[in-house]
């Protein structure tokens, strides 16, 4: 029965929608479906952080690794184009990226790596207990490579891109195949109120 | 004596240091490089262009600028991202490989000096058939657009 309701307003959202011509998203929308952003880790300053620090910022969540040269920076850059493309509505949001390699990724070498993308960028690091919390919560599978020599090893991860408004709500989620335009349409409709 | 010495020393240099046969049928472009910070593995693009009859294979790569340069390709498996070493790339006859981000790429291992964007990264790009390309990366910023 509350699958059939949930049916019914699920099309009646949709027929809505259609006729009232509004702005759609054009990523995800993960409006109940993930949970409010939480966690403690330690920021890019060294710092112990929570997401209780974010609230009253729209966050972009990211999750990735400082010796990762071809994926993470991409997605950063993009992420940048899209603050650049949001002009003053960029000072509303942060974006978090979380290190799924804590063991190579200190404060320091992340504050190094995040800063060369944008200012708006946090790393954020912690212990691999910390780590698998938040990996965990957003259903994040990461695994470090067998190393092949020493500190000389890959990290494969998702590549979502998690998006919460100011109260923390899980609202939209991205991928690396994503647009900036996409990204960038939805983060102005997003942050004006929604659609 | 002397003299003689002095022109077999000049040959035995000049035997030394003869550049292999240059490529003649390969061509490259959009070659740079993302910049990061602390001396971490950075990504270098090229896009080989193959204007001879035979196909060729780009084997391995190294470069004066750092210790150890591999061929990578960046996968992406039902929403994780993977990176793959690849033994070597083949650009067909009359052909184009891209090497761009998000795919294929060339990771830059333990520069031997500072690189900044701004620089240029020299590369040495050996083929299967034993030619040599040479080429040079323009280190372009972290947050560099593709």
């Amino acid at each position: 029965m509350t699958h059939f309701l949930h049916r019914l307003l699920f099309f009646g959202l949709l027929i809505l929608t259609a006729c009232s011509q509004t702005a759609h998203w054009r990523l995800n929308d993960v409006s109940g479906h993930l949970p409010d952003l939480q966690f403690t880790l330690t920021s890019d300053s060294g710092r112990p952080v929570t997401a209780a620090d974010f609230r009253g910022k729209f966050v972009v969540m990211y999750f990735g690794y400082t010796h990762c040269p071809d994926v993470c920076p991409l997605t950063l850059a993009h992420l940048h184009s899209v603050m650049q493309k949001l002009g003053n509505v960029a000072d509303e949001i942060r974006i978090l990226f979380v290190s799924v390699d804590p063991a190579r990724d200190t404060p320091a070498i992340l504050r190094q790596y995040v800063t060369a993308f944008d200012p708006n960028v946090t790393g954020l690091t912690g212990t691999p207990a910390q780590i698998a919390v938040i990996a965990k919560r957003y259903r994040v599978v990461f695994n470090p490579d067998a190393p092949h020599s020493g500190d000389d090893y890959e990290v494969s991860h998702s590549s979502g891109i998690y998006i919460f408004d100011r109260a923390g709500h899980a609202r939209l989620l991205a991928t690396s195949a994503d647009t900036v335009d996409a990204i960038t349409h939805d983060l102005k409709l997003l942050t004006g109120g929604g659609p | 004596m002397r003299i003689a010495s002095a022109l077999l020393g000049l040959m035995l240099y000049t035997i030394a240091n003869a550049a292999p046969p240059l490529a003649s049928t390969l061509r490259i472009d959009h070659a740079w490089v993302r910049w990061l910070p602390a001396g971490l593995p950075a990504a270098g693009y090229v896009v080989i262009h193959n204007e001879g009859n035979a196909p060729q294979r780009l084997a391995s790569i190294d470069s004066p600028d750092y210790a150890r340069v591999m061929l990578h390709r960046s996968v992406q498996k039902k929403g994780v991202e993977e990176m793959q070493m690849v033994d070597g790339l083949d650009i067909p006859a009359h052909g184009t490989t891209t090497l761009a981000p998000g795919g294929y790429h060339l990771m830059l291992m333990q520069p031997v000096h500072a690189v900044k964007p701004g620089d240029i990264v020299r590369l040495q790009l050996h083929f299967a058939d034993g030619e040599i390309l040479r080429a040079n990366l323009r280190v372009r910023p972290a947050n560099a657009g593709s």
